[in-house]
């Protein structure tokens, strides 16, 4: 293609470039009926839906969210699921951002039986499939876990298989999301926690945010060849992604995602 | 500009004009020769639509704008975009 040249493509029809006229495209908006809504933290809760038409997806997949106003006006955010495998019945976890347009709605807000719209599954990188034989390394930051939390359940299904550790770094342990479950050792994986803030009464390790060192004590080494996935605030992402990038770990085998502020 | 997300965000948005999800496809960038998968490209975005630059040398790879009058898909810094001939990783296991 030619430098400077910019010739855009004038996308008309998208159901005709698909050629997708059996299978519902995933851009379909689906309607969805909140059916459990359960506080996990003082600023989080996990919202269960029920989707009519929904595919299943796979762990660590997201999921667009689409309310509208009274007027009309409409609001989209991504939300990771908690949840993953067939059927209509789907788990996300929400963050209370302190400016947030859509999340103190859906934490504080939203009530059983409410109605939101869905797209999804969405995104086929930051994944975990079942099956994968390699070691899996998770490090998660703060509302970072919940892909995770899906990884690890499915994990927990599978009758036996590869290792799986995660490293959850959280301001305390009130601030953990889904802390009861991660905190009674789901089957086949190990996690170990980080305090930034408050850690709990005779913690031997002092409160301070994650370092180099702390990846030597608790992550799967290089020699291993494990398949680590960081999940946190942008600075979270991409501290955490360069230690591990200087001490050996292949780029190629580092899967990221971050929170940005438009959630 | 405020703050970035990363490309695994272009899922929902890029899910109408794609066939198969474009966040696991790898761009080879046309001014420094870095290839690796959308989804951990940098991403920008705006209510209009999103612009996806090269992690390593900042060049813009692909912007995609929704109008009325269409959606328009540029990709003046992609060399190719390479999609894996494997099923739709979007369905279920």
């Amino acid at each position: 293609m030619a430098r400077g040249t910019v010739r855009p493509l004038v996308v008309e029809n998208t159901a005709a470039i698909r050629g997708d006229t059996v299978a519902r495209p995933v851009a379909t908006w689906l309607p969805a009926t909140i059916t459990a809504a359960v506080p996990l933290t003082e600023r989080s809760r996990s919202l269960r839906l029920v989707v009519p038409g929904w595919r299943g997806n796979v762990p660590g997949q997201h999921v667009d969210i689409r309310l509208t106003a009274p007027d009309g006006y409409q609001a989209v955010r991504s939300y990771s699921l908690a949840t993953s495998g067939p059927g209509e019945h789907i788990e996300l976890a929400i963050d209370r951002l302190p400016d947030g347009e859509v999340s103190p709605y859906l934490v504080d807000v939203a009530e059983v039986g409410d109605k939101v719209e869905v797209r999804g599954p969405l995104g086929g990188w930051f994944v975990w499939r079942p099956g994968d034989p390699r070691p899996v390394q998770m490090i998660a930051g703060g509302s970072g876990v919940v892909p995770f939390v899906a990884m690890i359940r499915a994990r927990e299904a599978a009758p036996a298989g590869n290792p799986f550790r995660l490293l959850y770094s959280v301001r305390s342990p009130a601030a953990a999301m889904y802390r009861d479950y991660l905190e009674h050792s789901p089957v086949g994986t190990t996690v170990n926690w980080i305090y930034t803030r408050n850690p709990p009464p005779g913690s031997s390790r002092p409160a301070g945010r994650l370092t180099s060192i702390d990846l030597d004590s608790h992550v799967i080494p290089v020699e291993q060849d494990p398949l680590t996935f960081v999940c946190g605030s942008t600075g979270f992402a991409e501290r955490v992604s360069q230690m591990l990038i200087e001490r050996g770990h292949p780029a190629s085998m580092i899967r990221i995602e971050r929170y940005g502020d438009s959630r | 500009m405020s703050g970035h997300l990363d490309g695994n965000s272009l899922a929902g948005p890029l899910s109408g004009t794609f066939r198969f999800d474009p966040t696991v496809a790898v761009g080879l960038c046309d001014t420094c020769g870095d290839a690796r998968p959308l989804a951990a490209s940098p991403v920008y975005g705006s209510a209009m639509g999103q612009i996806v630059r090269c992690a390593r040398c900042d060049s813009v790879l692909l912007t995609h704008v929704q109008t009325p009058a269409g959606t328009y898909l540029s990709t003046q810094g992609l060399t190719w975009l390479r999609f894996a001939s494997e099923a739709d990783p979007r369905v279920t296991s």
